[in-house]
């Protein structure tokens, strides 16, 4: 039997147009890919790394089968968050350059699905969490998907600027459940690895909106570069730079850290500092408008994902070192 | 005659097949994810009654 031709399913069939919701319910348009990328897999990526470093670095054990039953709700959770975040956005990801092809804008998967997908995921991963390590772990992913959810998506993402800096805070989250998985409490150790993920998310995200602004003024996000302009957010940036890389040296000078460790935040610190100082040197026009192609933030996006991922690896090769 | 609103043309035999393989891949997926969900259960079951954590 021959492969039948390729068909533009999702899109506009023609004749008047049908909604959205309308379309996806009655053609069964999604994919078992489209499901999986409602869970935002990249986003989840870096939350799960920072989450199993949490439960590395956490003083005690936890059967790996507990440990990875851990670390998959903390997974679910963040891919569960991400849904109910494409189903409240799907306006604003239907402008956006970036974000258009997900399933919802593109009427592969109706709104409803993908929010009562969200919910489910979201109650089946606290349970789990509770059944598997402790009810403080549970609660603590509980309380990040509020965050995200209501704080995050709902409360700040359009009303201001700072919308990154606070909500960042429900990407910090993982390294303290991580903790929280096997030791039923929290400590400072942990409470400093929410800080620095907190002070990494700012100079991470205004990178990124620093090439991808005109998608987040078509949308009316309100994000730094769009509200206050390019040149400030360069400033910005720079800021909550200097802040983190000194706060990446407290495990270390405290001794919760060894040698490895203060060594790579040193390191990695003063490259992102020259990424940053590049990215507020950047030749600019007089709205601080990058006449570069924005190459230093792109560079600088780059580097901060590397940062963090050898930053929390470099706790881990501690742990085991020391 | 008036069409209603929102109403779809037929689908042709080649979007049928389409939507059926994608549908057969849902279900596939759904079936793994179950059987996953089997075994993780299982599994934290017994790592609980090890460690005695699990009363009956």
């Amino acid at each position: 039997m021959s492969e039948p031709t390729q068909i533009g399913l999702g899109e506009n069939r023609g004749g008047s147009a049908p909604s959205l919701d309308l379309l996806a319910d009655q053609t069964d348009l999604s994919t078992a890919a489209d499901w999986f990328a409602l869970l935002k897999p990249r986003v989840m990526t870096l939350v799960v790394f920072t989450g199993w470093i949490g439960l590395v670095v956490a003083p005690g054990h936890l059967h790996p089968v507990l440990a990875f039953t851990a670390i998959l709700c903390i997974a679910v959770a963040a891919g569960a968050s991400g849904a109910i975040n494409m189903w409240y956005d799907r306006d604003i990801d239907a402008v956006m350059q970036r974000t258009q092809k997900r399933p919802i804008p593109a009427g592969r998967i109706a709104p409803g699905e993908a929010l009562g997908y969200g919910i489910t995921l979201a109650g089946f991963s606290v349970v789990v969490m509770a059944l598997a390590t402790n009810v403080v772990a549970a609660a603590v992913l509980a309380f990040s998907i509020g965050f995200y959810v209501f704080v995050y998506t709902m409360w700040l993402k359009r009303r201001t600027p700072q919308n990154i800096v606070i909500g960042g805070a429900a990407g910090a989250f993982p390294p303290v459940i991580g903790w929280a998985a096997v030791t039923g409490g929290f400590d400072v150790m942990p409470l400093l690895m929410f800080a620095i993920v907190f002070f990494w998310t700012p100079p991470h995200f205004w990178s990124l909106s620093l090439f991808a602004h005109a998608d987040y003024a078509r949308a009316g996000v309100p994000m730094l570069p769009v509200v206050a302009g390019a040149r400030h957010t360069r400033v910005q940036i720079m800021i909550y730079t200097l802040l983190l890389v000194p706060l990446t040296l407290v495990p270390w000078a405290m001794g919760f850290s060894g040698n490895v460790y203060g060594v790579a935040a040193l390191v990695l610190g003063l490259g992102f500092v020259v990424c940053a100082v590049r990215v507020l040197r950047d030749r600019q026009d007089r709205q601080g408008i990058s006449l570069t192609q924005d190459a230093p933030a792109r560079a600088a996006f780059k580097y901060s994902i590397l940062y963090l991922f050898v930053l929390f690896a470099a706790l881990a090769v501690d742990r085991f070192v020391g | 005659m008036v069409d209603a609103p929102d109403m779809l043309p037929p689908l042709s035999r080649a979007e049928s097949q389409a939507i059926g393989r994608r549908r057969r891949g849902r279900n596939w997926l759904m079936l793994a994810a179950l059987i996953a969900l089997v075994g993780l259960f299982f599994a934290i079951t017994m790592v609980k009654i090890s460690q005695g954590t699990l009363k009956f």
